[in-house]
């Protein structure tokens, strides 16, 4: 069968995104490195966002707490003199595995407006748990001391070698979305989300596979985290506030919600658009309010789903 | 005598001060096609809502193959062989009809913690979802998007997801809703086919399908089940006759 | 911890619970109405608050400033309204989130731009500044009394009016069957403006009682709206009785939480392990509620049927 122009676009839009380090070494500019480092981080973020919103209609709008999870755990253990990549990576994953599982379980009983309410309520919740915890830092939050080393392997200190890790990630992260979408779990999702009496109606129980998606997605927003403090070499509690949760679905949504590489696209042009109107005015956030508000009212598909070759397929 | 496959007893159910079901009282013996008619507003959606598990009844005992089964979710009804149709077409819109089918199979075919097969290519499902396709006769329309297929045939692809259940006993909620005549004529000639193979409980307002179908036809009036017998037996009884004046000429 | 410690940590928690009731009352309307869920709720709350302010400042008159400020923020409510929430009426929920997010994001900058970003300062005129006693033995600030006096007289009201009047008739119609009231021929636009309207204006109400007792800085909205939503998933969405209980159980648990948990946990405790698990469990504890609440009854303490 042959690859639709969705597929090759991504493709494309990998190869452009392993050619930065090489770009930027040649015209001396490593800022853009850092820069597509962290795009490519949120990117991440918002794909795992995607999974459960575009394709399991889960309007999670707490999704930031798993980042804040992943941060807090290697900076925890970095902290306690654990530096071992390794097990840091771990249990970012199992940490935020478990609290997904934990809040997914209470809150996906529930639908609609519930929902939302919920999962910002759990969000701030750990936000404010982060604050009180003055061990940590509390409000001010704690610089990482050394990145998560992997002796041997890798060395995150190496721009270049973080980048391609940071990129390697992603582009696995895609190739496992795009089989799990059209397997049996992620049809089972899908239907859900269209049409839930239907699915009932035919035999699915969709609360187990819901909450497992629930908890892939966290997890998977674990690991951004883990990637995101090693990258700033700093974290606060502000990486869970319920606003970042905000910023990541709009990237979702921007990028086109249901898809797989929408979520990469809008990561870049929420990110590329924020760092060009900051540098502007320290007020840029009165211009990106509105410009949310019309992207939700006018362009709902996102951009990605202004290219053919898909029904919301990725 | 056998038990019958559903037994219905004592079935109320009310939304505020409106009682949608009154102590229904319904037997349906396996291997008939029993009809279930009544004007407008009678309560029979209510009833297949109670039988199929979206509504819990609030007084009464639902007794299906031997089990109750009142309290009983939807999904597990399902994979009992309890299946139902909508009235109003509930498919999955955005997959194909071969999409629909198959997922309708997959729910039967254990659990679906799978992430790496592709279900299109996966032929355990469908395979059967082609076959059952063909006997509906949207064979050719397998991989046509719901939304654009015409209505009669989302009805029928309606039929083609129950099907695929492997059920016992269908409740079928006015299948012809929405048909021209000749989409009908095929549609009551295809359950026809049906007949002995399933057991059927259909809801229909159409009474040339429903004298042409049923084995026993039960009549809902105001919310109570008032008569059942053979269609003879009902076509002669005065009750009925009454809650039906000026209706008779309808289709 | 002395009972005179308790009670007046009692009154603070039904001080705060009546602020949180103005606003939950106003949002589960307009949810339970309009099946909107507006994010932005929390500025308008914002916007009482720094209005009141300024209004006290430039007039020097409390009173007038209070007045002048609720007026103000009906009226911003009103504008967004019409200007900007009238579109999302039909669209799902996912786009109403994320569209009054943007909203929140525009109004918190505004309120940076034109009064900067640190905490401003609201003064209380002398006649309200002082203690009363309120009970034998027990004094208590004025202010905070007036705020609980109100938020109740405001609850007797919006109970007469839900119950007793014909707006209220059709508020409790609507909130139950919609299609059915638009299909009697009411102005809906009319109908949803004037409910948006009060909604605002208990928001503002909110918003100006609370500037001179807590934080008045850009971003106080969202901060009271989490709490504001755990109140209403533990009341049950689209009941203004869910709101009132639900605000004042919330409003009590986490002001007496915050101030008596640590010191409980001492008795059991090292002190160290209680300093620092005392002011974490504290800040969890609505949310535990919320979660054990919806545990038990997922669709809240006072349900609305027929939704």
């Amino acid at each position: 069968m042959a690859p639709s122009l969705r597929t090759i676009a991504m493709a494309v839009g990998l190869l452009a995104l392993g050619l930065v380090p090489v770009a930027a070494g040649a015209f001396n500019q490593p800022f853009y490195v850092d820069l597509f480092r962290r795009i490519m981080i949120f990117a991440i973020a918002a794909l795992s966002l995607d999974l459960i919103l575009g394709y399991g209609g889960m309007v999670s709008f707490g999704h930031a707490a798993y980042l804040g999870i992943g941060a807090y755990a290697v900076g925890i253990l970095t902290y306690h003199g654990v530096q071992n990549g390794y097990l840091q990576w771990a249990v970012a994953i199992a940490a935020s595995a478990l609290v997904a599982l934990v809040i997914g379980a209470v809150s996906i009983r529930t639908s609609g407006v519930y929902f939302i309410m919920i999962t910002l309520a759990f969000t701030q919740m750990l936000y404010y748990l982060g604050i009180s915890i003055e061990e940590y830092g509390g409000d001010d939050g704690m610089r990482l001391a050394v990145r998560s080393q992997f002796p041997g392997v890798i060395d995150l200190k190496n721009p270049a070698a973080f980048y391609y890790l940071v990129l390697g990630i992603l582009a696995l992260f895609l190739v496992l979305g795009h089989r799990m979408v059209d397997a049996r779990f992620g049809m089972v999702i899908r239907a859900a989300r269209l049409n839930e009496p239907r699915a009932l109606a035919i035999g699915f129980s969709p609360f187990r596979y819901k909450l497992a998606a629930f908890v892939i997605a966290g997890a998977m927003g674990g690991v951004a985290g883990a990637l995101l403090v090693n990258h700033t070499e700093y974290l606060t509690p502000e990486f869970m506030h319920w606003t970042r949760s905000g910023e990541i679905m709009f990237m979702v949504i921007l990028g086109g919600m249901g898809t797989l590489a929408g979520p990469v696209l809008g990561a870049l042009v929420f990110l590329l658009l924020e760092d060009l109107l900051s540098a502007w005015t320290v007020h840029w956030q009165i211009i990106l309010g509105p410009f949310l508000v019309g992207v939700v009212l006018f362009a709902k598909r996102g951009l990605f789903g202004l290219l053919p070759g898909g029904r919301g397929r990725g | 005598m056998a038990e019958p496959l559903l037994e219905v007893r004592g079935v109320t159910k009310s939304f505020g001060g409106l009682i949608a079901t009154n102590r229904v009282d319904l037997d349906v013996v396996e291997g008939e096609t029993h009809a279930l008619i009544g004007p407008n507003g009678a309560g029979k959606t209510t009833l297949i809502g109670q039988l199929a598990g979206d509504l819990t009844p609030d007084a009464g005992r639902i007794r299906y193959d031997g089990g109750d089964v009142t309290r009983l979710p939807a999904p597990a009804r399902c994979l009992r062989g309890l299946a139902r149709s909508f009235q109003i077409t509930s498919v999955f819109r955005e997959f194909t009809a071969l999409d629909n089918v198959a997922l309708a199979v997959q729910a039967h075919a254990g659990h679906s913690f799978r992430f790496w097969r592709a279900v299109r290519t996966d032929p355990a499902l469908h395979t059967p979802a082609r076959a059952i396709l063909e006997s509906v006769g949207l064979g050719a329309r397998a991989g046509v998007v719901v939304t654009n297929l015409a209505h009669g045939e989302q009805r029928q692809l309606e039929i083609a997801m129950v099907l695929a259940t492997r059920p016992r006993l269908l409740l079928l909620d006015e299948p012809m809703a929405g048909m021209g005549l000749e989409e009908s004529r095929r549609m009551i000639a295809f359950l026809r086919g049906l007949k002995g193979r399933h057991t059927i409980l259909l809801v229909e307002h159409d009474m040339d399908a429903v004298f042409a179908l049923a084995d026993r036809i039960s009549v809902m009036v105001y919310g109570r089940l008032i008569a059942t017998g053979s269609p003879e037996e009902i076509r002669a009884n005065l009750q009925v006759r009454e809650a039906y004046l000026g209706e008779d000429d309808r289709r | 911890m002395t009972l005179l410690l308790v009670l007046e940590q009692a009154l603070n928690g039904l001080q705060y619970g009546v602020t949180l009731f103005l606003m939950a009352a106003g949002l589960t309307l307009v949810f339970g109405i309009m099946n909107l869920v507006n994010l932005a709720h929390g500025s308008l709350y914002m916007v009482g608050a720094y209005l009141a302010t300024s209004f006290y400042q430039w007039t020097g008159s409390f009173l007038l400033g209070v007045t002048l400020a609720l007026a103000v923020t009906l009226l911003v409510g009103i504008a967004v309204e019409v200007v900007a929430l009238r579109t999302l009426y039909e669209r799902d929920h996912l786009d109403q989130v994320l569209a009054t997010f943007g909203l929140i994001l525009f109004f918190n900058e505004l309120i940076a731009i034109l009064w900067g970003r640190s905490a401003l300062y609201t003064g209380l005129p002398s006649w309200l500044g002082g203690h009363v006693l309120v009970l034998p033995g027990v004094r208590y600030p004025v202010y905070r009394a007036l705020v609980i006096l109100v938020g109740l007289a405001v609850a007797a009201l919006l109970w007469v009016v839900v119950a007793r009047t014909r707006l209220g008739m059709l508020i409790r119609a609507g909130a139950s069957n919609r299609t059915m009231v638009a299909a009697l021929g009411v102005n809906i636009r009319l109908l949803y403006t004037l409910v948006f309207g009060l909604g605002a204006a208990l928001a503002g109400l909110a918003g100006l009682m609370a500037g001179p007792i807590y934080a008045v800085q850009p971003g106080m909205g969202e901060q009271i709206l989490i709490q504001v939503f755990v109140v209403i998933v533990i009341g049950g969405i689209g009941s203004i009785r869910g709101a009132l209980i639900g605000a004042i159980i919330v409003g009590m648990v986490d002001t007496l939480g915050r101030a008596f948990l640590k010191p409980t946990l001492a008795t059991v405790l090292s002190p160290s392990a209680a300093d620092s698990a005392g002011p974490a469990l504290a800040s969890m504890l609505i949310y535990l509620l919320m979660a054990a609440v919806l545990f038990f009854r997922p669709q809240g303490l006072f349900p609305v049927r027929g939704r």
